[in-house]
């Protein structure tokens, strides 16, 4: 899959699972990983907001 | 019959990940829910089969509180509670419930406006701690040493938008050592306790600041602490943050969504194991 800021590569591990986020080795742009039944896809990741974690 | 649990997330971190793992090396039903693209019509008993107990893991604080009390209405069981999220996401709501509860906590005042801010500074003496109502990891927890400080990031705080903004948590700067103590409370029991020791250079202990985590040992005191701090926000799955001042235990944060990958790394007890057993246990009451 290639990254739709910087056009890397990016690797989707097998086990990964949906909701888990990847990042582009590249440019370090963090993608959520979707998977249906229509395969693999990658949208872009929500960003940090003030109320994220603990 | 095999009990089915929804994880509700937006984002699976490595925690949300152990808590899946877990739930089906114990053979439940799990189904996982994302919380982003999910509409939970209020006028209807249930739009979405949750199963017999959801898991609320949202890392956004407010979108997993608002959630849990849509699910609540509609007799869903959620672990935690939407009234525990919103005292916990709150350091007001959750220092009252606190002191309330007879949990030792450091000294707060309350301040509407920066020029009570700058008089309850200097009440409390300096160095104090300037703290946001709401927000996480650290985020805008600043330590004021001065008069001169003080008036500075209390005018900048009073700069920013939103309501919130305008009340000033000004709080003691307990002198203790660069680390606390990270209570994981999973119902009446203290599963974990660990240190988590600030970074070189940085005097919070978050691990999201670039805290570490090493073992505590669980003393009686602890213990006790610990379970009444969680018992006094409603109970649940929390963490509770304390701190070793000169005169004993001070509970400073109780956490709705404890994240618990840095507490798991130094202890033997598998926290998710833990956690879903809980909530097992709560449907089979
Ligand atoms: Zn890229």
């Amino acid at each position: 899959m290639k990254c739709s800021e910087c056009d890397a590569q990016i690797n989707v591990p097998d086990d990964a699972v949906s909701g888990e986020i990847v990042t582009c080795p590249d440019c370090g742009l963090n993608y959520e990983v979707v998977k249906n039944e229509d395969g693999v896809l990658l949208k872009p990741a929500e960003s940090v907001s003030e109320d994220w974690g603990e | 019959m095999t009990i089915t649990l929804t994880l509700l997330y937006d984002r699976i971190r490595w925690d949300e990940k152990e808590l899946l793992d877990s739930a089906r090396a114990k053979g439940l039903n799990v189904k996982e829910v994302d919380a982003k693209t999910t509409l939970l019509n209020l006028n209807k008993k249930a739009d979405e089969d949750y199963g017999d107990v959801v898991l609320q893991r949202c890392i956004s604080h407010t979108r997993g509180t608002y959630a849990s009390a849509c699910l609540e209405s509609k007799g869903i069981l959620v672990v935690n509670k939407a009234s525990v999220s919103e005292i916990c996401g709150n350091k007001l709501w959750c220092t009252l419930a606190l002191i309330r509860a007879g949990v030792p906590t450091p000294r707060t005042i309350i301040a509407f406006t920066p020029e009570s801010a700058l008089k309850a500074a200097e009440e409390i003496g300096y160095p104090v701690v300037l703290k946001p109502l709401v927000g996480s990891w650290g985020r805008m927890v600043v330590a004021l040493r001065d008069r001169e400080e003080a008036e500075a990031i209390i005018e900048l705080r009073s700069q920013m938008n939103g309501a919130l903004n305008q009340i000033f948590y000004i709080q003691e700067k307990v002198e203790r050592p660069p680390r606390d103590i990270r209570c994981v409370v999973v119902g009446d029991r203290v599963v974990a306790a660990v240190y988590r020791v600030a970074a070189p250079g940085e005097w919070r202990t978050n691990v999201a600041r670039g805290g570490s985590t090493e073992p505590c040992p669980l003393t009686k005191e602890v213990e006790d602490i610990a379970l009444k701090a969680a018992q006094a926000v409603g109970g649940g799955v929390l963490g509770v943050d304390m701190m070793e001042s000169p005169c004993g235990l001070l509970v400073h944060e109780v956490n709705s969504t404890v994240e618990f990958r840095g507490a798991q790394s130094v202890s033997s007890t598998r926290i998710a194991d833990e956690i879903v057993e809980y909530a097992v246990n709560l449907v089979r009451r």
